[in-house]
């Protein structure tokens, strides 16, 4: 791992439905966040970034967001990204009938 | 009401095809995000945190039921079966997919309603007092005029490139329920004897640098009306920073330049102008002035509404606190609540937005107005048919009788829907209605304004007390400002210390509350006066609990 780079995962905007995706170890996205693949290493986050974003009909926005790993796979590391990962707190429209809340 | 012409319906099927191009183009990938998203915007469409946005004008919160019935399909079909109505008197469609935004577009287009200028920096929404037209104590409806600025301003070749948003709101009463103070430009319609005109504010604006706006003239009459705003925005379109977007609203401009050379600026501007003006505006505003005439009002008995008035306390309670004085003295003004306890400020349900038009074509004369507090009013109800008006509310969970006191809350979405914001406002405002549900009648009027981060969409700064979500180190915070209002006597709230968590917001307004319900002279002196006439430390040390700590001392 890379001395200043701290664990990410790789997410952003599905294009056609705005929600939010996440980059898997399987290469495929997903729209939990415990599917994520937790980067440790620099570069491999770095490609798989330039890689979406030179996807713009598929993706919107992607970055690198902190993470950690947790008992079903990795957390978010900031409030915001929690609330990302885990829809609105006033209804149940967003991921949480997935199990994510 | 203002009907839509030939010109307008080409208008917006000539813009909807265009934008339909578009987004097929941005699904082929013939156009990368960074070229779709000034086309997406321009029509009203943000990407959020959790899906896309679409953020539909209602011009100076005007609809009529037609309308409103299909706001209420748009959301059944294209969205999660509701809608978010804000502080700029707009509606919000929380959950569209992309694909889905054209056909939204049409089916807006076919009732004469639009995303355009929601976006971007141009003269937004123009925004209104909600009781236009109906108030009893108005010197004349503002909405022809309001309607004026919307045609000029439209596709206005010149203003689609301002330095930053710019947003006008206007009131014909001179109690101010449109915030005037804190807009761009503010109006507020005077009389000087026979002579109508206008007193003229500039450079008002919450967000980052909250300021009240000040009074750049004291009466411009109504025939120069349009030239002197054309004056006000060609030379903040010149003078106005470019530079900082943070740096680039008319407030700015004022502050740095000051109030007296802005003045003199936009006086030499309108000299030009005014002698090239054709005055064809005259006309127009003629014609809309019988557009927007009052409604045939009906003569009956009120003895209806006087008996349930005596007999049932519910129905009591909600005319005490929803209703307001109408100019015939046989109507009233309604306002519905679109804040029951622990709902989400500002959201309708589709059958709750059906059952709201279906009340104002039956009782309403077809009109239903959206209030800068995120609530409906239906405007000219006559007061016989007020006991079955309240029945029907009730069926539909929207006869809350709270308009005014604390769970009468604005919240903007903040981090729950916001990609912007740094903090959620939502459960804040549902847990506050909540705690205070039982003794919000004993508190009585109060204003509590919520914002998700320094942009205050939310209003904060203006409300009695006012909350702003932060982010501190990770976590949410959230910070009160005291003795904010935003009517005729406007001023911005004061900061009282250091933010509170989340989970201590609510103990730290139940603080502040119970003293203020020690301190009050009695129940007639409401919050914001009992903090006039005490200064903000008895509040703060509320807060902090310092009080009983400095007494010990
Ligand atoms: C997509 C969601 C939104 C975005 C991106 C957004 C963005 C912003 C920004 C950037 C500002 C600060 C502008 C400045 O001072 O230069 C602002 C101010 C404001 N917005 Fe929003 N906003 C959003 C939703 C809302 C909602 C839902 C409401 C009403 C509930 C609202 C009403 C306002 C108002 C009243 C201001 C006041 C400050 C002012 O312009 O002086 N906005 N917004
Ligand atoms: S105040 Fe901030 S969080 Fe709230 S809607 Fe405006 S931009 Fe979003």
């Amino acid at each position: 791992m890379s001395r200043d780079f701290a664990p990410s995962v790789l997410t952003a905007n599905d294009l056609f439905e705005g929600d939010v995706v996440y980059f898997t170890a399987t290469g495929d996205w997903s729209r939990q966040h415990t599917d994520a693949l937790l980067f440790t290493d620099q570069q491999e986050a770095a490609e798989a970034l330039a890689a979406a974003q030179a996807q713009p009909e598929r993706f919107v926005g992607p970055y690198l967001a902190l993470a950690h790993s947790g008992l079903n796979g990795p957390e978010p590391a900031h409030f915001r990204e929690a609330f990302r990962a885990r829809g609105p707190s006033n209804y149940r429209h967003g991921k949480q009938p997935m199990g994510m809340c | 009401m203002y009907t839509y012409s030939e010109f307008d319906h080409d208008f917006l099927k000539t813009r909807n095809a265009q934008f339909r191009a578009q987004v097929e183009r941005r699904i082929s990938g013939a156009l990368t995000e960074d070229e779709f998203k000034p086309l997406r915007l321009m029509n009203g469409l943000y990407l959020q945190l959790h899906a896309y946005m679409l953020r539909v004008a209602i011009p100076y919160g005007t609809l009529n039921s037609a309308q409103m019935r299909q706001l209420a399909d748009i959301s059944e079909r294209w969205d999660k079966g509701y809608g978010h109505f804000t502080t700029r008197q707009n509606i919000q469609f929380n959950w569209p997919r992309l694909r889905d935004v054209p056909d939204m577009l049409d089916a807006l287009a076919e009732v004469g309603m639009h995303a355009i200028q929601t976006s971007g920096n141009c003269v937004r929404n123009v925004t209104a007092d909600h009781f236009a037209g109906a108030s009893a104590d108005e010197i004349a409806d503002p909405r022809p005029v309001a309607e004026l600025l919307r045609q000029w301003s439209t596709d206005h070749p010149e203003f689609q490139f301002l330095p930053r948003k710019f947003k006008i709101a206007i009131t014909g009463s001179p109690n101010d329920r449109a915030v005037t103070r804190a807009h761009d430009i503010g109006l507020r319609m005077v009389r000087q004897g026979d002579a109508q005109g206008f007193e003229v504010i500039v450079g008002g604006g919450l967000g980052r640098t909250p300021v009240i706006g000040k009074v750049i003239s004291d009466f411009v009459p109504e025939q120069d009306l349009l030239p002197y705003i054309e004056a006000i925005l060609s030379t903040y379109n010149s003078f106005g920073r470019r530079d900082n977007k943070y740096k680039a609203r008319i407030k700015i401009m004022v502050n740095e330049l000051g109030l007296d050379e802005v003045r003199a600026r936009v006086d030499r501007r309108f000299a030009t102008l005014r002698a090239e003006w054709s005055g064809a505006d005259r006309a127009i505003l003629r014609d809309l002035r019988e557009s927007f005439a009052p409604p045939a009002f009906r003569t009956a008995p009120t003895e209806g509404y006087d008996v349930a008035y005596r007999h049932d306390p519910v129905f009591r309670s909600f005319a005490d606190t929803n209703l307001a004085a109408h100019r015939h003295p046989d109507y009233a003004i309604v306002t519905i609540s679109l804040k029951a306890h622990g709902a989400t400020p500002g959201d309708a349900t589709a059958e709750q937005m059906r059952l709201m038009a279906d009340l104002a074509a039956q009782y309403g004369h077809d009109e239903l107005r959206i209030s800068h507090e995120q609530n409906v009013i239906l405007p000219h109800v006559h007061k016989s048919d007020l006991p079955h008006i309240h029945a029907a509310l009730q069926s539909a969970g929207l006869a809350t009788a709270n308009i005014g006191l604390i769970s009468d809350i604005i919240a903007c979405p903040g981090m729950d829907y916001c990609a912007l914001a740094t903090a959620r406002s939502i459960p804040v405002a549902q847990e506050i209605a909540q705690a205070f549900r039982a003794r919000e009648l004993d508190i009585g009027a109060m204003k509590i304004k919520i914002s998700g981060c320094i942009n205050a969409c939310g209003h904060h700064h203006v409300g009695h007390i006012g909350i702003l979500g932060l982010d501190r180190a990770g976590v949410e915070n959230y910070q009160i400002t005291l003795g904010g209002d935003g009517t005729e006597t406007a001023a911005l709230g004061e900061r009282a210390g250091p933010g509170f968590a989340y989970d201590q917001i609510v103990p730290a307004i139940d603080r502040l509350i119970c003293a203020y319900l020690d301190l009050r002279v009695d129940a007639q002196e409401s919050f914001i006066a009992a903090f006039r006439r005490l200064g903000p430390k008895p509040f703060k040390d509320a807060l902090y609990q310092t009080g009983g700590r400095a007494d010990a001392a």
